[in-house]
């Protein structure tokens, strides 16, 4: 095939990403999207103009060569697009599936300026999936042994990477997680429907066979200090702390610990942690009404909306805001319209009703209007003196979660901001703890999977130096 | 060495309860007093919380007493010794507020709570409080623990429904003659809601101090997922995390009583079908 003229390129129309029907998928768990065919994969690379400074690299945070993996794909060279992708990115299957592209990569790529950016996530997908599925995918090589050892504390994204950083320069790396399965919020947050079990657990497994070792049922902080781990005891020389926000924000509304009112939090973990779906096959229960009001319209609160969908309930979602302010990638509040999800914007619960046995039935909301723009650069809504009532049986809060306490309460050394948030050097990731670092959630007060992965990559890198400098590297923690 | 959640030793107690001891090393290690643990009984489990009554640090082993209350516990009582838990977390939760007070120090056990309250009571008498404990059951042959009680208390209390052993009647008949010939400066009560909500009561109007052990519905135990909110002194808290000891007149139990019926219908449910795999 002769080389493609850049104008030939931008002709080429973007190329949607197969999906299951709407009315069949409110019926399953798998995954929405299906993935691209090799030819489709190939033409969409083609748009393309692996232009010679390429602003999508800027837009991610990891800064993944996009033009080379895109370019290897666009010549069949599906696996070594995908082994390029790994030299910046540990879970480009992750990635290709839950990042806001649109806000990052995709919203700053050329071609987006005159038609639609080149589907750079769903490529990343396509190039992992198929290492994946054809068992192409090596793991990854381990410097020789430096004695050192390292305890990694959560095992979500942040974990995860550091995880990966720290063992592949050939330190010994222990992970602490609180729960007795690895992942963070992709396994216990993100649906099945958006990011498969299967896709986490492979990455785990790599973990572990490069030799990262995994301690659950195990949480720092509680059932050891972090002193106790650099002690005699343990005899850690660093640690690098990942364990994200998840202290669930609640309203504080009238009626907001009835039955049948949930936080997010708690809604997802009981599906995708404990299976609850599948209950009573496995034995933690649910509790769902048939009309579910989902409050707020971020990510996680999609996630609750459609999970509540498959599982058979009417589903509303209430936001104060109007639709341009909503915080969710668009492709999800597009996916939860298609879903037959009804959305009331610029509507601020108020009051959740209950009955004589302490459960939810109605939910009463305030109308509002678009005020003058607040700190956050978004218009405040401003009730409007109207209201209405809804029924509703159950009901789904996701505000958005605080720093859980557990580590910093526990270590008061660790300096925190007024909101909690863990204090981290944004060069370093080292805390104001000597030997301990921090990345993800827990030091942003809540963000995405690839920032947290950023994050951890930074730290693992001045871990690094700090271990082999036998802890003299980073002045600011001598005594 | 026994493995990872290995029951090394069980003993029935009473009819559809009994007491475990099983290692947990992790949980052992820094366990406190009125801290508690969260465990699963196997792969498809649900994660429910037990308290602690007490643990051995060097042998890496907790001791539990689980009642068989639905499902869950109903698999859990059923377990060997030999058997292992799926998974087993803790410590959970803040220690009890222990003090030297000036007057009696008070335990009240009711069901799995008599085991709750022995290590704050053994807390409370190594601060050199005067401490006593009070055990409650419908009749002599369902009273638990008592010899052990004995041991860790300075004199112990047991009240009967049917008068066959001690004071005739509930707890709260125990208490209430202690504090009419004792100060009573400080109480803990562990166990059924309504136990715990009679304490209260009882204790208010002379400003005793009271603590008592919310046993709300729980999910991770770690504060990531709300579950287990509860009213105190008119705010939400989470049971697992800023508790599970909170002051005993603060507590809005009524909320409590109907939060930990949100899945009746699922745990009938749950159980039927345990009947059936029977
Ligand atoms: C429902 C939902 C949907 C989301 N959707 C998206 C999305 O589409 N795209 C995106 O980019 N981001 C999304 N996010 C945000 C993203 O998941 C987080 O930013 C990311 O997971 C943060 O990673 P982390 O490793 O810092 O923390 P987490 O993923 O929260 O992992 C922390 C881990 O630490 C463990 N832990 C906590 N305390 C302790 C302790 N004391 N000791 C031991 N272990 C401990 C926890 O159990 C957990 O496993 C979503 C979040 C939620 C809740
Ligand atoms: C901090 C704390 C300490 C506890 N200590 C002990 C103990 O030492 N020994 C003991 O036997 N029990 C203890 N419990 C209670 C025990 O957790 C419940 O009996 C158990 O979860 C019931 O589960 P199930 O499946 O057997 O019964 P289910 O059929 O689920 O429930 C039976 C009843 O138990 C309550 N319950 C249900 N699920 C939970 C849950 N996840 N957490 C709390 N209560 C629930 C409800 O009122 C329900 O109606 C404690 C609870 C808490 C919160
Ligand atoms: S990791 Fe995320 S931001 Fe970076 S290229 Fe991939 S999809 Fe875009
Ligand atoms: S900005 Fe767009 S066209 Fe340019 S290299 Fe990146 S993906 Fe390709
Ligand atoms: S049990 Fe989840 S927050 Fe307490």
């Amino acid at each position: 095939m002769a080389e493609l003229t850049p104008k030939e390129r931008m002709a080429i129309e973007r190329h949607p990403m197969p999906e299951q029907r709407p009315e069949d998928r409110v019926k399953n768990f798998d995954e929405v999207p299906l993935g691209f065919a090799d030819e489709n994969a190939k033409r969409e690379a083609a748009r393309c103009l692996d232009c010679k400074t390429p602003q999508c690299v800027e837009g991610c945070p990891v800064r993944i060569d996009i033009p080379a993996f895109i370019k290897l794909i666009e010549k069949g060279d599906f696996d070594a697009s995908a082994k390029k992708l790994r030299e910046t990115n540990f879970l480009p299957a992750i990635c290709g599936r839950v990042c806001p592209q649109d806000q990052q990569c995709e919203l700053v790529c050329i071609i987006g300026k005159r038609g639609k950016p080149v589907a750079i996530g769903s490529l990343e997908r396509f190039a992992s999936d198929y290492e994946r599925d054809n068992g192409l995918r090596k793991v990854p090589e381990v410097a020789a042994s430096t004695g050192k050892k390292v305890a990694v504390v959560g095992s979500g994204p942040a974990g995860m990477t550091a995880a990966y950083e720290i063992r592949k320069r050939g330190h010994d790396v222990t992970v602490f997680e609180a729960f007795h399965r690895g992942g963070g919020v992709l396994v216990y947050g993100i649906p099945r429907f958006r990011l498969p079990l299967a896709v986490i657990d492979e990455d785990i497994n790599f973990l572990e066979q490069m030799g990262v070792k995994f301690m659950y049922n195990t949480i720092v902080g509680k059932s050891m200090s972090l002193d106790d781990l650099m002690g005699p005891e343990w005899g850690f020389d660093s640690i690098f702390v990942g364990t994200g926000a998840g202290l669930p924000k609640m309203t504080g509304v009238p009626g907001e610990n009835l039955n049948g009112v949930y936080s997010a939090n708690e809604y997802l973990t009981r599906v995708y942690l404990m299976g609850a779906n599948n209950f009573p096959d496995n034995v933690t229960p649910l509790y769902q009404g048939k009309k579910v009001g989902i409050i707020g319209a971020g990510n996680t609160a999609m996630d609750a909306a459609r999970t509540a969908k498959r599982l058979g309930a009417d589903v509303t979602v209430y936001y104060r805001r109007s639709e341009e302010e909503a915080p969710a990638r668009t492709e999800e509040l597009h996916h939860a319209k298609e879903e037959f999800i009804t959305f009331k914007f610029l509507s601020n619960p108020t009051e959740f009703v209950g009955d004589d046995n302490f459960f939810i039935r109605q939910i009463k909301c305030d109308v509002m209007e678009l005020g003058e723009a607040d700190d956050s650069g978004r218009r405040r809504p401003q009730p409007t003196g109207e209201s209405f009532v809804d029924d509703c049986d159950t009901a789904i809060m996701a505000l958005g979660c605080d720093v859980n306490p557990i580590i910093p309460t526990s270590n008061p050394e660790i300096e925190v901001n007024k909101w909690g948030v863990v204090v981290a050097n944004p060069e370093t990731g080292a805390t104001s703890k000597k030997g301990v670092f921090a990345g993800g959630d827990l030091i942003t007060g809540g963000s995405t999977v690839i920032q947290a992965m950023g994050q951890a990559k930074v730290a693992a890198a001045a871990l690094h130096e700090y271990v082999m400098s036998n802890g003299n590297a980073f002045g600011y923690w001598q005594d | 060495m026994p493995k990872l959640y290995e029951i090394v030793e069980k003993q029935d107690l009473v009819p559809g309860m009994a007491l475990f001891h099983v290692y947990a090393p992790m949980a052992a290690k820094n366990m406190k007093p009125g801290q508690f643990i969260i465990l699963r009984v196997n792969a498809k489990g649900e994660r429910i919380p037990i308290s602690i009554s007490g643990w051995d640090s060097e042998k890496g082993t907790i001791r539990i007493i689980i009642m068989a209350a639905g499902r869950t516990s109903t698999e859990a009582v059923a377990l060997k010794q030999g058997e292992c838990f799926q998974d087993i977390v803790g410590p959970l939760g803040e220690q009890t507020h222990l003090e030297k007070v000036s007057g009696t120090a008070v335990v009240v056990g009711g069901g799995y709570g008599t085991g709750a309250v022995m290590p704050p009571a053994r807390a409370m008498k190594a601060m050199g409080n005067r401490v006593v404990g009070i055990i409650g059951a419908r009749s002599k042959d369902l009273v638990l623990l008592e010899a052990e009680m004995r041991e860790v208390c300075d004199d112990v209390i047991v009240c009967t429904n049917d008068g066959s052993q001690g004071v005739e009647g509930f707890v709260t008949d125990g208490l209430k003659q202690l504090m009419e010939k004792e100060d009573v400066s400080w109480v803990l009560s562990v166990g059924p809601v309504p136990m715990m909500q009679a304490v209260a009561n009882l204790t208010k109007p002379k400003e005793v101090k009271t603590y008592c052990s919310l046993n709300a519905i729980m999910v991770d135990g770690t504060g990531m997922c709300g579950a287990c909110r509860v009213s105190v002194g008119g705010k939400t808290k989470f049971a697992c995390f800023h508790g599970p000891d909170f002051d005993a007149h603060q507590v809005n139990f009524e909320e409590l009583v109907q939060r930990q019926k949100m899945f009746l219908e699922q745990e009938k449910i749950a159980m039927e079908k345990l009947e059936e795999v029977k």
